[in-house]
């Protein structure tokens, strides 16, 4: 005979404002089983939890149903709770009559009929459970970073620092990331490099980091604590445990028209490369696209001036197995094209460049060795234009992208500050539409561009921008002026909008990773748990999470790879018991559920069974390893004899709430 | 004038309120000069119940429909359409033509847009 206790939460108003709490615990209190039924302003709340315990022991309860949130926010709290007072855990259901009723009601009669009828289903689900316990999987104590940039290096760093080692995969021939293209970092101004370079040889240093640079992750297979990796590192044409980066292969390659990207495109570098000069691991790469020896197979000066023998044409891409405990997305962000934004005339003029490519062109390391020049003619531009918010905050869609990308108020501030401190001769405009500088001492750098440096900071959009003559027509608005204006510009700056990096979206496919609309990977929760995804062992680092400027970046790395310790550092993990199981006497051997497994947790055996007459039939039966299945439930649905089952959601389960809901 | 602001709004179909003020219509629109209310003044004046100086303005006649503006907001706020529904609603107040057929002749100027006096002379009968 069950006995079943409903305990109905207000959740302060959140609830009791849309549905009569008491009406629906008096409703519930009549149903089948039911012994106990009430309902309080907070039953998360220790008085709440208190009360839950007391009415269990009180009344001997052997079910719970809780009418409250949403499972994912206090499933686990009232689970814990009700455990502590001898229950089994999973004898709780949780009725959602939050976010699944009031939130969504207006009308408070609608609302309480609703939450009856779900607080209905929970009771006809918990006729049904039976008490269940979790096992254990154990924890591989190796993390995987993906993405070499900053945020990718100081998560390493910091795991490794606790003690446990870490893999870096990075897709570029060096780690770095875009870091290593800014020239000045805002808002203290020192040299992005020289701050950047000691982390990225810490990193190589670092007993347990081992960098993977020009590899792509290929596939993820496994959980949380157990995860398979296949990494394919591709072929470079140079061995690495040969090649000293003494970099003469890079002066002797004949092939000097390949684009430097680099300087983005702003110059040229050889077929035959090592993307600059603080590379790490400072090994040179082929770019196969472009080295004619690989093309035509002739050539080979790189192997004939090469002291080390380190050239390898015939270098095959290689497929690394490896195995980890937790993996962390860092893949960062990339500018958006200019292509649709043909109004500021970046595909007519050389003149017109994004704000990285001005970085570039500012930094000593760049192609114009840190003298501004106009890409053009190489002359010195005197009046500059900066454009803000280039494709960010549009209507989406065609148009752009919706969110603003955060960093670009404080990177074109640094710029024409940057600009009228090295070249007083220059007159430097910023167009506006908002100024967004929350940050510590941002927006008193802000105003020192304007008050001390005397950047012209104009609140309007460019209207367009037409290359004529040699100079850039721009049209722009000076809403404050109430005027059009009219400059004739020598160099017009885009602060071009951020996006995910085109390898996100496949790496969260891979992941089962969530994302959102703009391919941002998605937070576990939004303010309290910010660097977690909700695939439980998959952790957020930097920009792939949202843009993010440097600081927001490293604490954020930080914050991941505190998570990551405090996973690694467990001997088992916990699992969910809540697994799928076969009934061997229905099992036909049909091979389905194994098909369709996501986690390959299924296998089928011969096994003996007893026939009728005294006879033994030998007959082929999925079974579950419990320890891999991760309760999707795929299986059950695709089983046509209705063998597979999901302990805590049994078929008989999900019918009986059906059947409470449509009574 | 509430009412009729709805009605511009209405036929229209452009809603001010996702105007974020950036003033991209009023940069790029090629009759700024000629206005005395500009693009992103119109959008604002719509908000803000503002039709009867809006609908009195002369500049709403310099508009030339061009659609520069619609095509560059980032919003997707479609100013050009908020002003002819403004023209729309004044040629449509019964007996306040804008312009009568016989003093056409008199202002045919090369410099003047054709495309601004088709607007200026729609009328509505009833």
């Amino acid at each position: 005979m069950q006995k079943i206790g409903v305990f109905v939460c207000w959740c302060g108003s959140n609830i009791a404002a849309t549905v009569d709490v008491q009406a629906v615990s008096d409703a519930l209190a009549k149903e089948p089983g039911v012994v106990f039924s009430t309902n309080y302003q907070y039953m998360c709340s220790q008085a709440g939890q208190d009360m839950i315990q007391e009415k269990i022991k009180e009344y001997g309860l052997n079910g719970v149903v809780v009418c409250s949130c949403s499972p994912r926010m206090h499933e686990a709290t009232f689970r814990k709770t009700c455990e502590k007072a001898g229950l089994n855990a999973y004898m709780v259901e949780i009725a959602n009559i939050r976010e699944q009723c009031s939130w969504i009601h207006k009308d408070k009669e609608t609302g309480t009929e609703k939450a009856i009828i779900l607080g209905r289903a929970a009771i006809a689900k918990v006729h049904l459970n039976a008490p269940l316990t979790a096992g254990t999987s154990p924890v591989i104590k190796r993390a995987l970073v993906i993405g070499g940039g900053i945020a990718g290096i100081q998560t390493a760093l910091d795991i490794a620092e606790a003690g446990f080692p870490v893999d870096i995969v990075e897709k570029k021939p060096t780690i770095g990331g875009k870091m290593t293209q800014i020239d000045k970092t805002f808002p203290t101004l020192d040299c992005a490099a020289c701050i950047l370079t000691p982390k990225m040889v810490d990193a190589a240093q670092n007993e347990n980091i081992n960098i993977i640079s020009y590899a792509e992750v290929e596939s993820v297979k496994g959980f949380v604590g157990n995860f398979h990796v296949a990494i394919r590192k591709k072929a470079r044409f140079v061995d690495e445990s040969k090649c000293t980066g003494c970099g003469l292969c890079t002066e002797k390659c004949p092939q000097k028209k390949v684009p430097n990207e680099f300087n983005l495109g702003l110059d040229n570098r050889r077929a035959i490369y090592i993307p600059f000069a603080q590379a790490v691991p400072k090994v040179a790469a082929i770019d196969p696209n472009y080295c004619t020896m690989l093309k035509t197979g002739k050539c080979g000066v790189c192997s004939k001036v090469c002291t080390a023998g380190a050239i390898d044409y015939t270098q095959k891409d290689e497929l690394l197995e490896r195995e980890y405990g937790a993996i962390v997305a860092a893949t960062g962000f990339e500018p958006i094209s200019m292509e649709k934004f043909d109004e500021f005339a970046y595909s007519q003029s050389p003149d017109v460049v994004t704000s990285l490519e001005f970085e570039r062109l500012m930094n000593a390391a760049g192609p114009t060795g840190g003298t501004l020049l106009r890409p053009s003619d190489g002359t010195h531009p005197h009046t500059l234009v900066f454009v803000q918010c280039v494709g960010s905050r549009c209507d989406g869609g065609e148009k752009g992208k919706p969110y603003c990308s955060k960093i670009c108020c404080m990177y074109t501030a640094k710029h024409a500050m940057l600009t009228r401190e090295k070249y007083p001769d220059t007159d430097v405009y910023v167009f506006y539409i908002d100024v967004r500088t929350p940050g510590k001492n941002f927006d008193e750098f802000y105003r020192r561009a304007v008050e001390d440096y005397g950047v012209h900071y104009v609140k309007g959009m460019v209207g367009k921008v037409v290359p004529e003559n040699g100079k850039l027509k721009v049209q722009a608005s000076d809403l404050l002026g109430g005027q059009q204006l009219h400059i004739d510009a020598d160099m017009v700056v885009l602060a071009a909008a951020i996006e995910p990096d085109q390898t996100a979206r496949p790496l969260a496919t891979m992941l089962t990773a969530s994302m959102d609309t703009n391919d941002f990977f998605t937070e576990a929760h939004p303010k309290l748990r910010p660097v977690e995804s909700p695939t439980a062992g998959v952790f957020l680092s930097g920009a792939c999470q949202g843009p993010k400027d440097i600081p927001e970046t490293v604490a954020q790395a930080g914050a991941a790879a505190a998570k990551v310790i405090g996973l690694l550092a467990k001997d088992q993990l916990t699992c969910n018991p809540c697994v799928a199981n076969s009934n061997e006497l229905m099992c036909n051997g049909c091979s389905a559920c194994e098909k369709v497994c996501p986690y390959g947790a299924i296998t089928y055996v011969d096994k003996d069974f007893r026939g009728p007459n005294r006879t033994t039939l030998r007959r082929r039966v999925a079974q579950v390893n419990p320890a891999v299945c991760q309760g999707c439930g795929a299986c059950t649905v695709a089983c046509p004899s209705g063998a597979m089952d999901l302990k805590g959601f049994s078929n008989a389960q999900i019918m009986a709430e059906v059947d409470a809901i449509c009574k | 004038m509430s009412d009729m602001t709805e009605i511009v709004k209405r036929i229209s179909g452009v809603n001010p309120r996702k105007c974020m003020k950036c003033g991209k219509c009023s940069a790029a629109c090629p009759a700024y000069d000629e206005m005395d209310y500009h693009p992103h003044q119109f959008v604002d004046m719509v908000e803000n119940g503002r039709l009867e100086e809006l609908m009195n303005s002369k500049g709403i006649y310099m508009c030339l429909s061009c659609f520069a503006c619609m095509e560059r907001c980032p919003r997707s706020v479609e100013p050009a359409k908020l002003i002819e529904a403004v023209r729309l609603a004044v040629v449509r107040q019964q007996d306040r033509n804008h312009l009568k057929p016989e003093q056409i002749p008199a202002l045919l100027d090369p410099e003047l847009p054709q495309q601004a006096i088709t607007s200026a002379f729609r009328k509505y009968r009833k």
